[in-house]
C-alpha cells in the first residue's frame, strides 16, 4: 500500500466516488437523459465525447475511455445508445464498463428493449433503478431479482392503470430480509405453476479460409436457465460428460467449490431468466463445422462489374437439419448494385451499408441453395483489392454440438414435483469465412 | 460550450412537449405552450399547486414530472419548498421520489434541506432496514456542513446496525462525509476499523472502498482482517470483490517478499525481451547487474512464501471464473503481479474467455493482454488463435489484437502469423491494413530469420492500388533498410521509382530521406531524383520539403560536381518558403556545406554531420513497461497516471513480520485446553506457542532414522503433484484460512522441518527456515503447527485433493504423518505380511487417529458410554500397539462418543441368496485408515454351509463417477460355519448413491451393493460451543435448515437425544456452555440446547446439528451444512430418529 503522504493530495479535490454521473446519448448525438449521484456535471463535458465520435466514424469505434482535462469519461455502445459516465479518479475501467452494462440489460429486462423512446417512455422508473443501482458512485444493488422487488416493472396493463389512478411503480411493500443471504432471489417466490427449463446454446466461431480450411475453430456455449419455482429450492444440474468443459464462467448462484469437487453445478437460482454459465469447450476436440461454402467473388479488371457465386451445403451437420441459415457479405465500397438469382430464399443489398444479405432459411441437402449473378460496380475507380469476407448465420435445433448432455436435474429444500426440461441449440457465432 | 447550450434548448424543448403530453389526462395544465421560458415557468407553477394539493395521486404525478425535468438537465430547483414538505409522506414512491430530487438540489438549498433532517433521524429507527438504509443514504448524500455532526451520528449508528444492508451503507455514507468534511477523518476511520471486523459479504466491499477513500494509508488496520478478507472474498458480491482484490495486491506487495526473487530473472525479464529489441542491449546490461545483485541478495536469504500470500493466490483464484469481467481482470492483475511466475498462466485462459465480452470488455481486456504478453509471452502463446482478428471486429480491436499477435510472435509462430497477416492486408480497413504493415515490420526487426521474407513481402506490396498501403509500406521499408542498407540498393531503386506515383507525405519523405542517407548505394539514381523534386518543390508538404533539402545537402557533400547548381537551387526556393523552419533550414544547411570565407570551423565537419552512421529506430510495442501501472487501472489504460491512483509499491527487501496478521481468537479454549490436560486439539493464538507445545515431544527422534529413506521416493512425487492440486483445492478450504494448508506435504520434508523446528526454537521463533525446497514446502513450514493442531481437532481437513488423489496413487492427499508414522509403518509391515506396495504405503496412513478416544467425561454432564473401536482391519496387537502409540504422542482424536449399539447392521448378502454365504455389514465409524475420504465399512462373512468357501474378494466394481473403493483383502479361506470379517473403504464422494460391486468367491459371483445412510458420510469433528457457534454463522442462509418437531416420549432427556443423533449420524457432541467449562458443573439449562458436530468424508464440508428442546416435548432442529443436499437429507434422519 502506498504511504499516500496528505501533501500529495491534489489541492483541487477529486471526487471520491466511482461513477459521478451518467448521460444517455442516442445516436445522433443527443443527451436524453442525466443522471448525478453527486453535485452536477455540466453536460458540456460530453463535447469531448462528440469529438471522438465524430472522430470514429463507426460508433463501435469510439474508444471506451476518453480523458478529459478534468474528468475521465468511460462509455459503453448498446442497442445504439451510448450509455455515458463520467468519472473523477482512478477506477478500474472494467468495472465501470461492467456495471453500465449490467445497467442495460436491467433495462432491456424491464423494459424488454433497451431503446431511446422506451427509456424515454420510463424515465422515472429508470431514474429509480439508476438510484438503487448506485450509491455514492459504487454498484449498491445489481441483481435483477432484488430490484424488481423494490421497483416494479412496468406492464402494459399495470401502465394503464396506474396513470387512470396515479398507482406506483414501486412495490407496496418493502422487501423485508432475505437480502443478505441470497442476494440473487427475491423471497416469498410462488408459482402455480413450477417449472424450470435450461437452455443449452452453443456458438460455433470459426474462420474458414479461402480453400475452405479452417483456420480457427471453437465452441462458446452458455446455458440460460429460465427457472420459476416457489420458496428457495436448491437445484442440482450435472452433466453427462463435464470434461468437455474446457474453461468456464458461472453465475454468481453457483457453488464453485461443489462444482471443483463434483463437476455438478448445485445452486439456488435466481427468480426468472438468467444465464447460469457460459462455457468453453476444449478446443482438442476437433470442433464439427456443419456447413461449408464454396464461393467464387471475383470483381473484373475492366468492365466495372464483378461475378459473385455462392453454394453452401451440408457438412457436419450430426443428422440434424440445419435452419434459419443466413450468409452476410459486406461489400467493397465500390459495388455500386447487385443483381443475384438465388436458388432458395431471398437477397438483399443495403446501398448505403453495403451489405449484402442472402437469407437462406433451411438447408436442403438435396437441393444445396445457391446464390449467383453480377455485380455492378462504380465506374472509374479501379478494382477492389480486397474480397469480401462472407459471415455465416444458422441454427441447429436440439442439438449441442460439442456433444455436452444435461444428465440430470434435481431439485431439494421444497416438496412439490418441479416440471423440468432441458433444451439444446447450436448456432453459428463468429462464423467467418475468407474469400 | 454552445454545443451543450443546443442540447439544452432541445431537451427543453423535449421536455416541454412531452410533459405537455403526459398531463393532459390527469391535469388541467395548459399544455405546452411555445417559447422555452414561459413554458418553465408556467408549468412549475402547475406542478406547485399540485404538490400542494391533498391528493397523493396529484403529487405523485407532480413528481414524476418533476423527475423528468432533472433527468433532462432542466432545473427544478425551485420547487423545493413545495417538494420539501412531502419528505414524511407515506406514500413509498412519492417518499422515493422527494428523496430523489433532495440528493440533487439539497446543496443549493441548505436552509430548507435542513427542515427535512429531522424526519431522516426518525426514519433511522424506523423497524424496516431498507428505510433505515434508505434514510441514511438520503442523509449522507445532503451536502450541507451543518449537518456533519449528525451524520456523524447517524454512521455510527448505522454502522451497528443488525442489516448488514443498512452497515453496507454506512459504510457508503463514510465516504461522503468524509468528501464533504475531511477533518473527520479521525472519527471516521474508527467506524472503519469496526466495520473492518464485519463478517458479512455485503458490508465488505463497501468498507474496503470506503478505507482505500479514506485512509488507504492505514495499512495496519488490514493486518487482522487480511485472512477473513482472504476468506470471505468468494462470497462478497461482484462489485465488492473487484475493490477488495484491488486493495490486497497492494497490500501483498507491501507485506510480502517477491516470489520471483529467486527465479533466475534474466531469463525472464530481459532475456525475452532481448532478442525482440536487440539494442536495448545497455539498457540490459545495467538490468543485468541489478538482478545479478539481486539474484546475490536472493541466494543467501532463501525465498520462502508467506502462506499468507499463498491464502491470497489461493482464495482469489476460484474468482477467474466469475461472470463478473471485472473481477476476472481484478484477479488476473493480482496473478500477474503477485504470483510465482509459474502459477501466473492460469490467468491466460480466463482473459482470452473475455474476449468474447462486449467490445468494450475487449478493449479494455487486449489492453492488459498486450501488457502482459511483453512480460509474459509465453502466458497467452497457447492462445494465439483466439487473437486471429475478423473483418466484423472493430478497427481498434483489430489494432490491440494485432498488437498481441506482434508480441507473441517468435521463431516457431512466426510463419503462422505471417500467414495471418496476409489475409490483413487485403482487408478494406485501410487503417487496419496500415496497423498490419507495421506489424509486420516490427516482426521482421524482432525476428531475423524473416527479415528478408517480410522485406520482401512489403516490396510486392509497393505495387498495391491503395496508395495509403504503399505508404505505409514505405515508411516500415526505411525503417527495416536501415538495418542492413548495403544488402537491398535494388529496393532503394525500386523505391526511388515511386516519388513518381507516392503521393503521400510521409512516404515520400521516408523514401527521399532513404536516397539521400544512402546515396552512395544509388550513386547514379539520386542526383536525378533530387532534380524531380527540385521541380516539384514548391508544390511539397513541409515534410517533404525538409527531406529535399536534406538529400541535396548529402549529395552536395558527396557527389557536389552533379548536383551543386540543383543544390543551390533548391536552397534557394526554401529560402523564400513560406514555412519559416523551411527557412532556417536552408539558411543553416548552406551555412554548413557551402564553404564560403566567413563559414567557420564547422562547416569541415559537414560531411560528418549530416552522413553520421545512424543507429536502426527500434520498432518497439506502445506497451513496454506498461507494467508499472497497476494493470487493470485506468492509468494503465491511459497511459498516464490518473488522479487519486495509487502506486503499485515495489516489493519490499526484507518482509515484515508477518505475525502482524495473527488474530486472538480462541484464548479462552487455552485455558480449557490445558485444563483438560489435551494440549493439541484447539488451535492456539500464535504459532510460538503451538510450536512449543509441539517441540515438547519426545518423540519425533526416534522415528526420523527408520523412516527417512523408505519416504522420501514418495515424498517429491508428492510435492509435485500437488503442487497443482493445492491450488485447486482453493475452494474446499475457504472455510478457515488457518486451516488451509495442510495438505502438500511430503513426510521426507516433514521430518527435516521437525529437526529444524526444534533448533529454531532453541535459536528463537520464527525465522524462515533456510530449505532448498520450493514454496510449497517453506510454506508448509510455517503452516504445520497449525496443520498439526488442527488435524488433531478433525482429521479431516485433509481432503480436499481428492480428486488428484483418486486418479494417481502416488499422490496420497493426505498427509497424515505425524512421526508416529514411521512407527507404524514399521510395526504394521511386521503385522502384515504384504510387500509394502506404493498402495500399502498409503494405507499406513493415518492408522491413529481413531485409536484412543478422548473421554469427555470433563464436558458432558452425562457422559455416553463409551464403546471400544470395533476394529477388525488391524490385528489386535498392532490397534494396541498404535493404541499405545498414539497415547504416549497425546495425539487425541476428537470426542467421538459412539453410543454402543449404535452400529447397526446392514444385510449384504442373504443366506440364501448366498447359497450359504451370508454377509453383513456396518459403517465401523472408524477412519478409513488407507484413506481418509473413504468411509470404513466393515463387512461380516458367515459361512453357513458346510463346505469351505475360498478366495472370497471382489470385483467388477460399478460406481458413480468420482467415486472411489479400496476393496477388502482377499479372504483366502473361510471355513464352514466359520465367521470373519473385513474392513473395505468407500468414497461416496458425499453422496448416498450406491456402491454396485460383485462379491466373489471361488466359485460364484453375488451382485451386491451398499448404500450409505446420509449419517455415515461424516465423520466427527471435535468443537467447543464458541467455535460452533461461529461456524454456524458462516453457514447461515441457504445453508440452514430448521424444523420443528416434537420428541418421542422416551427421548426427551439429554441422554436419550445425544445418543439417538450420534446414531443416527456420525457427529460429536460440542459440549454445553464450554465457557463455563473451568467452573463447578452448572445447573443444567430448562431448555437445553444440544450442538453436534462433523465434517462431511470426501469434501469436509462442516455439519452442524443444533437441537433445541422446547417445553412439552417441542423441539427445533437445525443443520448447518453447506452442502444442501447432505442437510436436507440429515435433516430427515435425525427427525425420524427423535420422533420414533
Amino acid at each position: 500500500m502506498e504511504q499516500q503522504l496528505d501533501g500529495q493530495k491534489p489541492v483541487q479535490k477529486a471526487s471520491p466516488e466511482m461513477i459521478h454521473s451518467l448521460f444517455l446519448i442516442n445516436h445522433s448525438g443527443d443527451i436524453f437523459l442525466e443522471k448525478h449521484w453527486k453535485s452536477v456535471i455540466s453536460r458540456s463535458v460530453c463535447d469531448y465525447f462528440f469529438e471522438a465520435k465524430e472522430k470514429a466514424e463507426d460508433p463501435e469505434n469510439v474508444p471506451p475511455v476518453l480523458q478529459t482535462p478534468h474528468h475521465y469519461l468511460i462509455s459503453i455502445y448498446r442497442g445504439k445508445l451510448f450509455f455515458l459516465s463520467v468519472v473523477q479518479t482512478e477506477v478500474p475501467p472494467l468495472f465501470v464498463i461492467e456495471f453500465l452494462h449490467r445497467v442495460a440489460d436491467t433495462f432491456q429486462e424491464y423494459f424488454g428493449e433497451c431503446s431511446e423512446s422506451v427509456i424515454k417512455d420510463n424515465v422515472v422508473i429508470v431514474y429509480e433503478l439508476l438510484e438503487e443501482m448506485l450509491d455514492n458512485g459504487f454498484p449498491l444493488a445489481t441483481e435483477s431479482n432484488v430490484l424488481k422487488e423494490m421497483i416494479r416493472p412496468p406492464t402494459i396493463l399495470r401502465s394503464v392503470v396506474n396513470t387512470l389512478t396515479g398507482g406506483s411503480n414501486v412495490g407496496d411493500t418493502l422487501p423485508t430480509g432475505q437480502l443478505s443471504i441470497i442476494p440473487w432471489r427475491r423471497a416469498g417466490v410462488k408459482y402455480t405453476n413450477n417449472e424450470a427449463y435450461f437452455d443449452v446454446i452453443e456458438e460455433i466461431d470459426a474462420i474458414v479460409d479461402k480453400s475452405g480450411t479452417t483456420v480457427f475453430a471453437e465452441i462458446q456455449g452458455v446455458i440460460e436457465a429460465c427457472v420459476r419455482l416457489s420458496g428457495m429450492p436448491d437445484l442440482t444440474l450435472s452433466f453427462m460428460n463435464p470434461r468437455l468443459l474446457d474453461d468456464m464462467s458461472f453465475h454468481p448462484c453457483v457453488r464453485f467449490k461443489r462444482w471443483e469437487a463434483e463437476r455438478v453445478l448445485s445452486f439456488i437460482p435466481p427468480d426468472g431468466n438468467f444465464r447460469l454459465m457460459s462455457y468453453h469447450v476444449s478446443s482438442q476436440n476437433l470442433v464439427a463445422i456443419p456447413v461449408y461454402v464454396k464461393q467464387n467473388i471475383s470483381f473484373l479488371e475492366t468492365g466495372s462489374c464483378g461475378r459473385l457465386e455462392i453454394t453452401i451445403g451440408p457438412k457436419q451437420t450430426m443428422g440434424k437439419m440445419v435452419e434459419a441459415l443466413m450468409a452476410t457479405i459486406h461489400m467493397p465500397k465500390s459495388v455500386l448494385s447487385v443483381s443475384l438469382t438465388a436458388s432458395q430464399g431471398s437477397y438483399t443489398y443495403d446501398i448505403t451499408t453495403k451489405i449484402l444479405i442472402w437469407d437462406i432459411g433451411r438447408l436442403n441437402p438435396q437441393k444445396l441453395p445457391n446464390l449467383r449473378g453480377s455485380l455492378s460496380m462504380q465506374t472509374g475507380v479501379p478494382k477492389p483489392e480486397e474480397n469480401p469476407s462472407i459471415n455465416i448465420d444458422l441454427k441447429i435445433q436440439q442439438l449441442a454440438i460439442s456433444g455436452l448432455k444435461v444428465s440430470r436435474l434435481d431439485m431439494y429444500g421444497e416438496k412439490y414435483k418441479p416440471f423440468k426440461g432441458v433444451k439444446y441449440l447450436t448456432k453459428a457465432g463468429k462464423f467467418q469465412v475468407r474469400t | 460550450m454552445s454545443t451543450a447550450a443546443l442540447y439544452n434548448d432541445q431537451g427543453a424543448a423535449e421536455a416541454a412537449v412531452e410533459a405537455g403530453q403526459e398531463t393532459t389526462p390527469t391535469s388541467s395544465s395548459s399544455g405546452a405552450a411555445f417559447g422555452l421560458f414561459s413554458t418553465d415557468f408556467k408549468k412549475n407553477e402547475d406542478l406547485k399547486e399540485m404538490l400542494e394539493s391533498n391528493k397523493e395521486s396529484l403529487k405523485l404525478e407532480a413528481m414524476k414530472r418533476i423527475v423528468q425535468l432533472i433527468s433532462k438537465g432542466k432545473n427544478a430547483s425551485e420547487l423545493f419548498p413545495a417538494i420539501v414538505k412531502n419528505v414524511a409522506s407515506k406514500n413509498i414512491e412519492l417518499k422515493k421520489l422527494v428523496y430523489v430530487y433532495l440528493v440533487r438540489y439539497a446543496e443549493e438549498q441548505q436552509d430548507l434541506a435542513l427542515l427535512s433532517i429531522s424526519t431522516f433521524q426518525r426514519a433511522l429507527k424506523d423497524p424496516n432496514q431498507f428505510i433505515r438504509a434508505s434514510a441514511l443514504r438520503v442523509l449522507s448524500s445532503i451536502r450541507v456542513p451543518i449537518i456533519v455532526p449528525i451524520m456523524m451520528l447517524a454512521i455510527k449508528e448505522a454502522a451497528a446496525d443488525l442489516s448488514p444492508y443498512v452497515r453496507k451503507t454506512s459504510a457508503h455514507a463514510i465516504q461522503k462525509l468524509h468528501s464533504l468534511d475531511p477533518d473527520q477523518k479521525e472519527q471516521l476511520i474508527e467506524v472503519i476499523e469496526k466495520l473492518l471486523k464485519d463478517k458479512s459479504t455485503l458490508v465488505a466491499g463497501s468498507v474496503v472502498m470506503a478505507f482505500e477513500e479514506v485512509c488507504p494509508d492505514r495499512i495496519d488496520l488490514i493486518h487482522k482482517n487480511y485472512r477473513k478478507l482472504c476468506n470471505l472474498l468468494v462470497d462478497v458480491e461482484e462489485w465488492g470483490q473487484v475493490v477488495i482484490i484491488n486493495m490486497l495486491t497492494r497490500y501483498a506487495r507491501t507485506q510480502f517478499l517477491n516470489p520471483n526473487i529467486n527465479e533466475s530473472l534474466l531469463e525472464e525479464g530481459s532475456g525475452g525481451e532481448k532478442m525482440f529489441y536487440g539494442s536495448d542491449e545497455d539498457e540490459d546490461e545495467d538490468e543485468k547487474e541489478k538482478k545479478a545483485e539481486a539474484a546475490a541478495i536472493a541466494k543467501r536469504k532463501p525465498y520462502v512464501m508467506d502462506p499468507d500470500h499463498r491464502l491470497l493466490l489461493r482464495n482469489t483464484k476460484p474468482l477467474l471464473q466469475s461472470r463478473n469481467a471485472a473481477v476476472v481482470m481484478a484477479v488476473a492483475q493480482l496473478y500477474f503481479h503477485l504470483a510465482p511466475k509459474a502459477e501466473v498462466g492460469v490467468i491466460a485462459k480466463a482473459l482470452v474467455r473475455l474476449l468474447r465480452s462486449h467490445s468494450e470488455v475487449q478493449f479494455v481486456v487486449l489492453q492488459n493482454v498486450a501488457t502482459m504478453t511483453i512480460k509474459r509471452r509465453g502466458m497467452f502463446e497457447p492462445y494465439l488463435k483466439s487473437f486471429y482478428i475478423r473483418s466484423t471486429d472493430p478497427t481498434q480491436i483489430k489494432v490491440l489484437k494485432l498488437e498481441v499477435l506482434t508480441n507473441l510472435a517468435n521463431e516457431t509462430n512466426i510463419s503462422t502469423i505471417l500467414r495471418e497477416f496476409q489475409t490483413y492486408i487485403k482487408s478494406m480497413d485501410k487503417d487496419f491494413v496500415a496497423a498490419t504493415i507495421q506489424a509486420i515490420g516490427r516482426c521482421a526487426t524482432n525476428i531475423g530469420e524473416v527479415r528478408d521474407t517480410c522485406l520482401n513481402g512489403l516490396v510486392q506490396l509497393l505495387s498495391n492500388r491503395d496508395e495509403l498501403v504503399v505508404a505505409e509500406s514505405v515508411v516500415v521499408i526505411k525503417k527495416l533498410l536501415q538495418m542492413q542498407p548495403e544488402k537491398h540498393s535494388d529496393i532503394i531503386k525500386h523505391m526511388a521509382k515511386l516519388t513518381d506515383n507516392i503521393q503521400v507525405p510521409m512516404a515520400r519523405a521516408s523514401i527521399l530521406w532513404l536516397i539521400g542517407e544512402y546515396c552512395e548505394h544509388v550513386p547514379r539514381i539520386a542526383p536525378d531524383v533530387l532534380r524531380k523534386m527540385a521541380k516539384s518543390f514548391t508544390n511539397e508538404e513541409d515534410i517533404v520539403k525538409l527531406q529535399i533539402i536534406n538529400l541535396a545537402a548529402k549529395l552536395y557533400l558527396t557527389n557536389s560536381k552533379q548536383t551543386k547548381l540543383l543544390t543551390q537551387y533548391v536552397l534557394n526556393l526554401a529560402k523564400y518558403d513560406q514555412n519559416y523552419d523551411i527557412r532556417d533550414r536552408a539558411r543553416f544547411v548552406r551555412q554548413l556545406i557551402v564553404p564560403t570565407e566567413k563559414s567557420g570551423a564547422l562547416s569541415k565537419y559537414a560531411k560528418k554531420l549530416f552522413l553520421a552512421l545512424k543507429p536502426a529506430p527500434v520498432l518497439e510495442s506502445p506497451f513496454k513497461d506498461r507494467d508499472h501501472f497497476q494493470l487493470g487501472s485506468l492509468s494503465h489504460l491511459l497511459n498516464a497516471k490518473a488522479g487519486g491512483y495509487q502506486e503499485l509499491p515495489e516489493w519490499p527487501e526484507a518482509a515484515p513480520d508477518p505475525s502482524v496478521r495473527n488474530v486472538e481468537v480462541f484464548t479462552l479454549l487455552e485455558r480449557v485446553t490445558t485444563l483438560t490436560s489435551v494440549p493439541e486439539w484447539t488451535k492456539c493464538s500464535s504459532r510460538e506457542k503451538r510450536k512449543e507445545k509441539k517441540v515438547e515431544k519426545p518423540f519425533y527422534s526416534d522415528s526420523e532414522g527408520e523412516s527417512g529413506p523408505t519416504e522420501s521416493a514418495d515424498s517429491e512425487s508428492d510435492s509435485a503433484s500437488t503442487t497443482d492440486s493445492a491450488s485447486a483445492s482453493v475452494s474446499e478450504e475457504s472455510e478457515s484460512g488457518l486451516e488451509s494448508e495442510s495438505e502438500e506435504e511430503s513426510e521426507t520434508e516433514e521430518e527435516e522441518e521437525d529437526k529444524k523446528e526444534k533448533k529454531n526454537q532453541k535459536k528463537e521463533p520464527k525465522k524462515p527456515v533456510q530449505e532448498s525446497e520450493s514454496e510449497q514446502s517453506s510454506e508448509e513450514e510455517d503452516r504445520k503447527p497449525e496443520k498439526r493442531s488442527k488435524k488433531l481437532k478433525s482429521d479431516s481437513e485433509s481432503d480436499s485433493v481428492e480428486d488428484e488423489g483418486s486418479e494417481s496413487e502416488s499422490s496420497p492427499s493426505e498427509s497424515e504423518d505425524f512421526e508416529s508414522e514411521a512407527v507404524v509403518t514399521k510395526k504394521k509391515k511386521a503385522a502384515e505380511s504384504k510387500p509394502p506396495s506404493k498402495s500399502v504405503r498409503k494405507e499406513e496412513k493415518k492408522e491413529k487417529k481413531e485409536m484412543s478416544l478422548l473421554d469427555l467425561d470433563d464436558f458432558e454432564p452425562t457422559p455416553s458410554p463409551q464403546v471400544t473401536p470395533v476394529n477388525t482391519l488391524l490385528s489386535n496387537s498392532l490397534a494396541t500397539d498404535l493404541e499405545g502409540l498414539s497415547l504416549s504422542d497425546s495425539i487425541l482424536s476428537p470426542a467421538t462418543i459412539i453410543p454402543s449399539g449404535a452400529l447397526k447392521n446392514y444385510e449384504l448378502l442373504h443366506r440364501i441368496t448366498g447359497e450359504g454365504l451370508s454377509v453383513e455389514y456396518c459403517f465401523s465409524r472408524q477412519p478409513f485408515s488407507p484413506d481418509a475420504n473413504m468411509v470404513a465399512v466393515q463387512l461380516q462373512f458367515t459361512n453357513n454351509s458346510t463346505s469351505d468357501t475360498k478366495n472370497l474378494h471382489m470385483e467388477d466394481v460399478r460406481l458413480q463417477s468420482g467415486m472411489r473403493v479400496k476393496e477388502f483383502p482377499e479372504i483366502e479361506l473361510l471355513p464352514a460355519g466359520e465367521m470373519t470379517s473385513a474392513v473395505m473403504g468407500i468414497d461416496f464422494c458425499d453422496s448416498t448413491q450406491a456402491a454396485n460391486f460383485q462379491l466373489c468367491s471361488h466359485t460364484k459371483k453375488f451382485f451386491v451393493s451398499i448404500q450409505p445412510p446420509v449419517g455415515e458420510l461424516m465423520r466427527p469433528v471435535f468443537l467447543t460451543e464458541n467455535e460452533f457457534k461461529k461456524e454456524q454463522g458462516q453457514l447461515m442462509g441457504m445453508n440452514e435448515i430448521t424444523e420443528k418437531l416434537t420428541l418421542d416420549v422416551k427421548c426427551r432427556n439429554e441422554h436419550a437425544i445425544v445418543q439417538r443423533v450420534t446414531t443416527a449420524a456420525n457427529l460429536s457432541r460440542v459440549p454445553c456452555g464450554s465457557d463455563k467449562e473451568c467452573s463447578p458443573p452448572v445447573p443444567p439449562p430448562d431448555y437445553p440446547v444440544h450442538r453436534f458436530a462433523g465434517r462431511t468424508v470426501t469434501s469436509s464440508s462442516l455439519v452442524l446439528v443444533t437441537v433445541a428442546t422446547r417445553e412439552e416435548g417441542a423441539a427445533q432442529l437445525m443443520v448447518n451444512c453447506e452442502k444442501m443436499v447432505i442437510g436436507t437429507m440429515l435433516v430427515k434422519d435425525i427427525l425420524l430418529a427423535l420422533t420414533q
